[in-house]
């Protein structure tokens, strides 16, 4: 297995000129607003609307699969539980909604802040465990959020909460039920502000740090790497991209509950960054899209989805444990090169 | 915060407490062993427990044919109902935990050096079994018949002391003196020690790795298997999600004894299932699960290395 799609990938990205890649990153981007348009094709999902499945899971799941791939692929972190933060994020919709006056575009802001302060505080006590031991305190933190919001009366309990009010008409877009491709387009925007901004750390001094931390973190250490903080961050940044999917989550589905943000959540997500390469970002977008698309178009598989995915995790480990667009070898390419074209 | 209940109560709490330690002790063996030879978190031996539990319900419903509204047994057909329910649970519950070994971490252990690789391997089979039965079960509880009349023996400062309790404590500690003795006085309970002092000296010293590691996989799932029958013994019903609710409460008491470390986890198990029936008393039932979660991140914080110490060979010179 010589060829590598990502090495191949990012040769031809560094071949060509500025107007060859604007051309190719405008093409793409204009495919994908185009999307909603390819709703009554052979793509076509049995149960829900095309346009809504765009929104969620997908566009939800690459945004929260990004946001854990600087957690997990970037840094090698492992948390199981992501899903807090989409939580926080979600209930900071939810209680402010349906408590003040603020509607979600203003919301957005003060709930990806609760996540990435949650993300401080769980960061700044775990983040000195060793490896397997932080797998085990994210996951207690995930059940931790989850079983304090399904005893605390005053967020709803386990009925959680209802009518949550959807945003505004903004620009001339209305966001309710009978235009999905209005959320689809929001969610579209955020996953490539993430992207850029991830692109933007990772040829810089965070992403250097994350790199070195994953390779080998008492080495890294050694170097004169603030692992801690760097780690921290990592920590907080994923904890901001998770707590944005929440709010926009709370915002479109008008209702939130407990028993949304289970421990399975957080494996699906990880499932999704396994499959596609951990710590490439376009073998996590892939990985997600069609790793979140399938349930939805095979209805047989929607019933099974863990079971699949969990053996997927086993079948990846085993065969393929970079992905299946593996992170680009920086040893192949050589130092400079490559981290001008990551 | 309510006091009166655990001042009134604090006699029974105190048995139940006991008894539901010996199941976390026995649990965390799966935990602790393996981690101690492999220094790899086995996250799918809360799974395993998750069998052993329905296998033991399997065994009494469909081998001796009871049903939910049995009556209880007495004299020997108790003894050799409960025997074969016991014995089943433990063998099943140990094959599959080798199975786990096989399958999920034996082709990691040469390939790959990334800690990560076959911790997210453990995690996708523990995922693997618990939708794999929650799909058989169409996610149902399962009730157990109740074989074993629930006598009390005697009252103790007004706690009852229950048959099923005394059941649990006395084969507990016939279970751990055994497994003792075979971790000390035997030839392969060597081989383990050897491994988990020093991984690579003792390959080198002509130990059979893959069998001592299957050794320990079995023996953990035999622990494990023990605790599934004393559990159904006891509380009577199972389902898909039991694993994940008690493994991680047994994960925690390994590491509150130190992980690794097998006379410490007996002393982290017993201590772990006092402290959740004391502050369920406390606190409210519905808090529960979460007791176990807050002593872990406490524990780790504060004391990483447990309290007890970390590592088999200190326990034992």
């Amino acid at each position: 297995m010589n060829f590598n799609l990502r090495d191949a990938g990012a040769d031809f990205w560094a071949k060509a000129n500025k107007w060859q890649r604007y051309v190719i990153a405008l093409a793409v981007i204009a495919g994908l607003f185009a999307l909603p348009l390819l709703q009554n094709t052979f793509l076509n999902t049995p149960s829900t609307p095309f346009v809504s499945v765009l929104f969620f899971p997908m566009g939800i799941y690459v945004l929260m699969a990004l946001g854990l791939n600087v957690v997990v692929g970037k840094s090698g972190l492992l948390d199981l539980g992501y899903v807090a933060f989409y939580a926080v994020g979600a209930y900071a919709a939810g209680i402010l909604t349906t408590h003040t006056s603020l509607n979600i575009w203003e919301i957005l802001p003060i709930g990806i802040a609760a996540a990435m302060f949650s993300g401080l505080i769980l960061g700044a006590a775990v983040l000195r465990l060793r490896g397997d031991y932080l797998a085990i305190v994210t996951l207690g933190f995930g059940e931790i959020i989850r079983i304090t919001a399904l005893n605390s009366s005053s967020i709803g309990g386990a009925m959680g909460i209802t009518n949550i009010p959807n945003p505004p008409t903004t620009f001339g877009l209305k966001f309710d039920l009978d235009n999905p491709q209005n959320y689809y387009w929001t969610i579209l925007v955020m996953i490539i502000i993430t992207v850029l901004v991830i692109r933007g750390l990772a040829i810089r001094r965070p992403g250097r740090a994350w790199e070195s931390i994953r390779q080998d973190e008492d080495v890294a250490e050694l170097m004169g790497v603030n692992t801690y903080k760097y780690k921290l961050w990592a920590f907080v940044f994923g904890a901001a991209v998770g707590g944005s999917a929440g709010v926009l989550f709370a915002s479109k589905s008008m209702f939130i509950s407990p028993n949304i943000f289970t421990y399975n959540v957080s494996i699906l997500i990880l499932a999704f960054v396994v499959f596609g390469g951990m710590g490439n970002i376009w073998g996590v977008i892939a990985g997600a899209m069609i790793l979140s698309y399938v349930p939805e178009r095979i209805r047989f598989i929607s019933e099974a989805r863990y079971l699949i995915f969990g053996l997927l995790l086993v079948v990846m480990m085993n065969l393929r444990p970079d992905g299946m667009l593996p992170r680009k070898k920086r040893e192949k390419i050589g130092e400079v090169k490559g981290v001008q074209s990551e | 915060m309510d006091l009166s209940i655990l001042v009134d109560q604090f006699a029974s709490l105190t048995f139940d407490g006991i008894s539901l330690g010996f199941i976390y002790v026995l649990i965390a063996l799966g935990y602790t062993m393996v981690y101690g030879v492999l220094r790899l978190i086995n996250f799918a031996n809360s799974e395993v427990f998750m069998i052993g539990t329905f296998t033991t319900i399997l065994v009494s419903t469909t081998l001796f044919n009871h049903t939910i509204s049995s009556n209880t047994l007495t004299g020997v057909k108790l003894y050799y109902t409960l025997a074969a329910m016991l014995v089943g649970s433990m063998i099943v519950s140990g094959l599959v935990s080798v199975l786990i070994e096989i399958v999920a971490y034996r082709r990691l252990r040469s390939r790959t050096t990334n800690r990560l690789t076959p911790l997210i391997s453990a995690i996708g089979i523990s995922i693997v079994m618990a939708e794999g039965i929650r799909i058989l079960t169409s996610s149902a509880p399962m009730g157990s018949p109740r074989l074993l009349e629930k006598t009390i023996l005697a009252t103790v400062w007004g706690g009852d002391i229950r048959l099923d309790n005394v059941l649990v404590i006395v084969s507990g500690i016939i279970l751990l003196v055994t497994l003792d003795l075979f971790v000390n006085k035997t030839r392969l309970g060597k081989g383990i020690r050897a491994v988990s002092m020093d991984y690579d000296t003792s390959r080198l010293m002509g130990i059979n790795l893959n069998k001592v590691i299957s050794t320990t996989f079995l023996v953990g799932g035999l622990g494990t298997g023990a605790a599934a029958f004393f559990y159904i013994t006891v509380y009577e019903v199972t389902r898909f999600s039991i694993g994940f609710e008690l493994g991680l409460a047994a994960f925690t008491a390994a590491v509150l004894g130190g992980i690794g470390n097998i006379r410490g986890a007996f002393a982290g198990g017993i201590a772990l299932g006092l402290i959740e029936m004391y502050s369920s008393a406390v606190f409210g039932t519905q808090w529960k699960s979460i007791t176990a979660f807050v002593i872990l991140v406490l524990v780790l914080l504060f004391k990483p290395s447990g309290v007890f110490g970390e590592s088999l060979q200190q326990a034992r010179v």
